[in-house]
């Protein structure tokens, strides 16, 4: 299963009833194709930061969900054909987050063997010192 | 005689000390451990553009270049659906 997110902005003069009847519509779209909503996040009304059209704000909202990638093209079309979303963007997450989750952990493991090396080291520079004062 | 004068000035350029310019060894990124570069992260990306807008260089933020690489496609990202600015002015 691969993680997505798709954002998209709504017209700032939008209907509330339309826009959650958007999301529900998009909500099914991922279900019947075998996806999972995993979280639906609302910024709400938002300065734009440039114009788009005749438009100075926006009306934010992500969808996250789980699924094979069969659903975006639907999830995508729905939101082109919507008049009032003035700009979407669907993004794959799985991949950048496991490396994220990979490279996390890689410094966990770094950290714990290095205490006894750096340990190791300083000796290793007194003795340098030592050395040299003599 | 014009020849002389860049040659001066030239030299003049090349034994100017660097000032005014920040030098960062460490980033945020790596200071706060942050692996994974959010593009919904508006005020994170925003410590990474200048002020016109436009991605600093990595020779003024300290970050690798893979943070870099990440970074530029956040910011991007960012760009498309309004959260940054192409360009200020």
């Amino acid at each position: 299963m691969r993680t997505y997110e798709v954002g998209f902005i709504a017209a700032p003069n939008t209907a509330d009833d339309d826009l959650s009847k958007l999301n529900s519509q998009i909500e099914q779209i991922i279900t019947d194709r075998g996806g999972k909503i995993t979280k639906i996040d609302n910024w709400g009304r938002r300065k734009l930061a440039y114009r788009i059209g005749k438009f100075d704000e926006g009306v934010y909202t992500f969808v996250y969900f789980q699924g094979v990638g069969k659903e975006i093209a639907e999830v995508e079309r729905r939101l082109r054909v919507t008049d009032f979303v003035i700009r979407y963007l669907t993004v794959r997450t799985d991949e950048a987050l496991k490396r994220a989750e990979k490279l996390r952990s890689k410094r966990k493991v770094s950290l714990a063997p290095r205490s006894p090396d750096d340990d190791f080291d300083l000796d290793l520079d007194l003795e340098d010192e030592e050395m040299e004062g003599m | 005689m014009a020849e002389m004068e860049t040659e001066e000035r030239g030299g003049k350029a090349a034994r100017m000390p660097r000032t005014g310019m920040r030098r960062r060894r460490i980033s945020r990124l790596s200071a706060e451990k942050i692996d994974y570069i959010d593009y919904k992260d508006v005020k994170l990306l925003q410590s990474f553009i200048a002020e016109n807008g436009k991605v600093m260089p990595r020779r003024l933020t300290g970050v690798t270049s893979q943070q870099q690489r990440k970074l530029v496609e956040a910011i991007k990202r960012a760009r498309t659906l309004a959260l940054l600015p192409f360009t200020k002015y």
